[in-house]
């Protein structure tokens, strides 16, 4: 609900829409006469998209290139080379949210969890990888969306004694839950120096955290060889707890039960994974690293409850949760009610539906939710003073509602200047929406009439093809020269051409002024005959004889031009 | 969610109209103060009143505008039982440089023995041409056969209704498949004539208009009547405001060639909104027919949109809260964006999927540690 101040609550209001925005006043039903009520105020509502941010029109003009790039792929390709292509393409897009990003920190918090969802969406929707690689993308999608332990690595590594710092156990426990367990173990190096009396326990921990097997999807294993060998690794490491290998180091125990798995253990460092999807990634690195895609939803609602022990999830954990579950359909739905536009939905709908990802999921709707979403977004688009232009490749790729929706908004765009008008045209012309380009031909040509710029009237009534209008003008001309005896616009109607042809009227002021130029040439044979010819054509009107007869007297003075004449006037 | 900056009208009596130009830099209202105003909007998105003139010696209930190819045309009514045609005149320079211009009355059409309560310009496909209708009952088409010459116009048709005319609206397709139409609304409160829409269409072999339907269903008066744009469709769609909202899809019946009168119309009523609980007294649409507003005696405007699945719901609602406006005009005022229980419950799944998890109108971003996470808008994107 929208509370509009200046408007009292109960009274009746009146409304207009406008283009983008919708005009409220204050008003009554209709009473018999005046009220006396003096009304102060209208109210121009719009709605605060962030498509007025100058940010976000980076965003929408980037997209837009690729957008039209992505339409543009060839549909009987085979889905193996498409592949990598719609990777790729999803990759742009990201980069291009990467990008605005960097510009705009207020918004930075929804675009990061966009990203985040996209990337998700693309790692197991778009690349949809299979078990194995399943979770060295999740992997990967955790530690790009989670960079603060970086930071908090660089504050430790670049104190005197890193140690002993206070954040230190919390750098190796994150590097430990992401799997980083290279740099693990550089940290511990640092710890194990400390403590020369534990250096065998140190030893041993760096032997477990080097052995840990990670998949290669490049390499020669099968995913059944690299599990056996896991499970391998993973008893040896519950060997070395059971036996209390670590019991001496709280800390080393903890990195042990980590590596085990051990929920209870994960739990206990919420504040460290912060997020229940990150939680969810550990688990399934340290239970199950060769994951399935169709297993996830099970790990990732068990994870959830486990972690939201208060229980209600927030937008994005919604989200999240319906793409682990492969309900894309959730994910476009939930998506269109937190954001505030429809830029994203629109986008990724479209390129899930490229991939052929709507359609598998039996909706019969598949394509249909695309365009509706194109429709919606284009539509936005549309009302802004330059990002319309974007809007119309939208329209393009819409086969069912595309054209005519384009046709609807175009015609509204203000026709502030020429220059834009002529944009305009050019969209209607190439897109062969003839009746789109003769009605902005004809509201510029009224505009120039009101104007008194008779040039610039006619030449828009020609582009219009309106042989009325043109002859209407044509006449204001040939007034115009009666009431001054000169010829306003001389370059346009001495370039007329065959486009004179479009009316008797047009076509006799373009002749006309041809004799006046012949006359002036003194060229009089040709003069004469033009002369003639105009007046025997027949489409000289008739309002117009007696000045051409006067026309015709000095020329009957040239000695080589009355024999013409003077039969001709007979 | 929605930003509102206001505009000191300075009429000095209610509004009852206001008008959008065709490509929305322009704007007229009008009013019961006897006066119509143009309102011009500059390139900072500033509205300046252009012109501010008598128009007629009642309240002007209604304000339109032609469709520019007609150039700079205003049709009014009102109260004083005539409509009149307004044009503006290209001024002075020095008007121009003070940013006024000036409209004169090319027209009045002082037919009606009544208040004139609608006037709209046909679509211009049909060249220039209006509808005005009374509460005599009596719904009057003009034609200016000369675009040129503004002064002429001749009454074509006159349409007795039997009931008085509250509202009038004219079907935009320009498809050849469909004759000229309108509808007309009543607000009569006569229970004789049940139904208070009629239809009527356009017969090219009798060059008269007759009725094609009257909708029975609606039998409370109606306020105000709108045909959506046409995107093609075969179909038509009407919405009305009455007791409530309420919008219509007419079906044109395939017939025989040999059949005269109008096309028989299959009525089907497409949703039926109560929201306002009270008479609803305005209905608009976008120009994509996409979204409905209606507005009414609770003191809100509602915004209605159909999903991809025809299903349509409630996405917004604009309501006086009576704070005073801070600031001067053009200065954004403050604003409250709590969105209502109804558009939480309204946003069910698509056609009967199970409403799945609810969202809580919480932050919306990943708890990153650095970042502190704005407020989503809560947008109600039903879609």
């Amino acid at each position: 609900m929208q509370n509009i101040s200046g408007i009292r609550p109960g009274k009746r209001m009146g409304f207009a829409w406008g283009p983008g925005d919708i005009l409220v006043y204050e008003t009554q039903n209709k009473a018999s006469g005046p009220t006396g009520s003096g009304c102060a105020f209208i109210h121009v509502v719009r709605k605060d998209e962030d498509i007025y941010s100058p940010i976000l029109r980076k965003l929408f003009n980037e997209s837009h290139h690729i957008f039209v790039g992505l339409q543009t792929i060839k549909d009987d390709l085979p889905s193996k080379s498409k592949k990598p292509q719609f990777v790729s393409i999803s990759r742009n897009y990201r980069s291009v949210i990467r990008a605005c990003m960097e510009e705009l920190q207020q918004a930075v918090s929804i675009l990061l969890a966009i990203e985040l969802i996209w990337n998700l969406c693309e790692v197991l929707f778009i690349d949809a990888a299979p078990a194995g690689s399943l979770l060295l993308h999740l992997l990967d999608w955790v530690r790009l969306h989670k960079s603060d332990v970086d930071e908090k690595a660089k504050g430790v590594l670049q104190s005197d004694s890193p140690a002993e710092h206070r954040d230190y156990w919390d750098v190796v426990l994150s590097y430990v839950l992401q799997g980083r367990l290279e740099d693990t173990r550089k940290m511990l190096m640092k710890q194990a120096m400390l403590q020369p009396a534990a250096k065998s326990m140190y030893k041993l921990m760096d032997s477990l955290l080097s052995k840990m097997p990670f998949y290669n999807p490049g390499g020669t294993q099968t995913l059944t060889e690299f599990d056996v060998k896991w499970r391998n690794w993973h008893e040896e490491v519950d060997r070395y707890l059971k036996d209390n290998s670590f019991a001496s180091n709280q800390h080393l125990e903890v990195i042990c039960k980590i590596l085990l798995g051990d929920e209870d253990v994960l739990l206990e460092h919420k504040e460290l994974l912060s997020t229940w999807y990150y939680f969810l990634i550990t688990r399934l690195l340290y239970c199950h690293p060769t994951v399935k895609p169709t297993e996830l939803h099970y790990y990732a609602q068990s994870s959830m409850m486990m972690f939201l022990d208060s229980g209600v999830p927030e937008p994005l954990d919604s989200i999240l949760l319906a793409a682990f579950e492969f309900d894309i359909h959730q994910v476009i739905k939930d998506c269109s009610i937190a954001l505030n536009n429809w830029w994203f939905v629109a986008h990724l709908t479209d390129l899930l539906d490229h991939c052929k990802l709507l359609q598998s999921h039996n909706l019969h709707f598949g394509s249909n939710l695309r365009e509706f979403l194109l429709l919606e977004y284009a539509s936005g688009l549309f009302t802004h003073h330059s990002l319309w232009q974007c809007a119309v490749d939208y329209f393009d790729h819409c086969p069912e509602f595309g054209r005519v929706y384009l046709e609807l908004q175009i015609e509204r765009v203000p026709l502030d200047t020429e220059r834009k008008a002529l944009k305009v045209l050019r969209i209607c012309e190439e897109r062969q929406m003839s009746e789109q380009v003769r009605s902005i031909c004809k509201i510029m040509a009224m505009r120039a009439v009101r104007n008194n710029r008779l040039g610039s009237a006619l030449s828009w009534s020609i582009r219009a093809k309106d042989a009325a209008f043109a002859t209407l003008i044509s006449e204001r001309f040939l007034q115009d020269y009666c009431a001054k005896g000169t010829f306003s616009d001389l370059d346009l109607i001495d370039n007329l051409g065959s486009t004179m042809l479009l009316s008797d009227r047009l076509t006799f002021l373009g002749k006309y002024r041809e004799f006046h130029k012949l006359y002036g040439e003194k060229c009089f044979s040709d003069a004469a005959k033009l002369l003639l010819s105009l007046m025997t054509a027949k489409i000289a009107p008739q309002s117009f004889w007696m000045t051409l007869l006067t026309d015709a007297l000095p020329l009957l003075e040239q000695k080589e031009v009355s024999p013409h004449l003077n039969i001709g006037l007979k | 969610m929605f930003v509102a900056r206001s505009i000191a009208a300075d009429h000095k009596d209610l509004i009852h109209d206001v008008s959008y130009d065709f490509h929305g830099r322009r704007m007229a209202t009008c009013s019961s103060d006897q006066s119509v105003k143009v309102w011009d909007k500059s390139e900072n998105g500033e509205w300046h009143c252009t012109a501010s003139w008598k128009t007629h010696s009642g309240s002007v209930w209604r304000v339109t505008w032609a469709h520019p190819e007609f150039g700079q045309v205003l049709a009014s009514c009102s109260f004083d039982r005539t409509a009149a045609v307004w044009e503006e005149i290209v001024g002075e320079s020095n008007d121009k440089q003070r940013g006024l211009s000036h409209w004169i009355k090319r027209t009045t059409l002082v037919d009606s023995r009544t208040s004139v309560t609608d006037v709209k310009f046909a679509p211009k496909h049909m060249g220039l041409m209006l509808a005005t209708c009374s509460a005599d009952g009596v719904v009057r088409i003009y034609e200016a056969p000369d675009v040129m010459n503004l002064s002429q116009w001749s009454l074509q048709h006159e349409i007795s209704c039997k009931l008085s005319c509250s509202c009038i609206s004219w079907n935009p397709s320009s498809s050849r498949a469909h004759p000229p139409m309108f509808a007309v609304g009543s607000d009569d409160s006569n229970v004789t004539y049940g139904g208070k829409v009629q239809i009527y269409e356009y017969n090219e072999n009798t060059r008269k208009y007759s009725k094609a339907e009257t909708l029975m269903t609606v039998t409370d008066a109606v306020h105000d009547i709108a045909f959506a744009p046409n995107l093609g469709r075969s179909f038509h769609v009407l919405a009305i405001a009455t007791k409530d909202v309420r919008i219509f899809k007419l079906v044109p019946l395939r017939r025989e060639s040999t059949t005269t009168g109008p096309t028989k119309l299959e009525v089907q009523i497409v949703a039926q909104f109560d929201n306002h609980n009270s008479q609803v007294w305005r209905v608009s649409w976008n120009i994509t027919s996409t979204l409905l507003a209606s507005s009414g005696d609770d003191g809100c405007v509602r915004l209605w949109k159909a999903n991809y699945m025809d299903n349509w719901k409630c996405t917004g609602i604009l309501k006086g809260d009576g704070s005073p406006l801070t600031g001067s005009s053009g200065q954004p005022s403050a604003m409250s964006t709590v969105v209502g229980s109804s558009i939480q419950t309204s946003q069910n799944a698509l056609n009967g999927m199970s409403a799945g998890r609810i969202a809580k109108r919480a932050s919306f971003a990943p708890p990153l540690r650095q970042l502190t996470s704005p407020k989503i808008n809560q947008s109600p994107a039903y879609y």
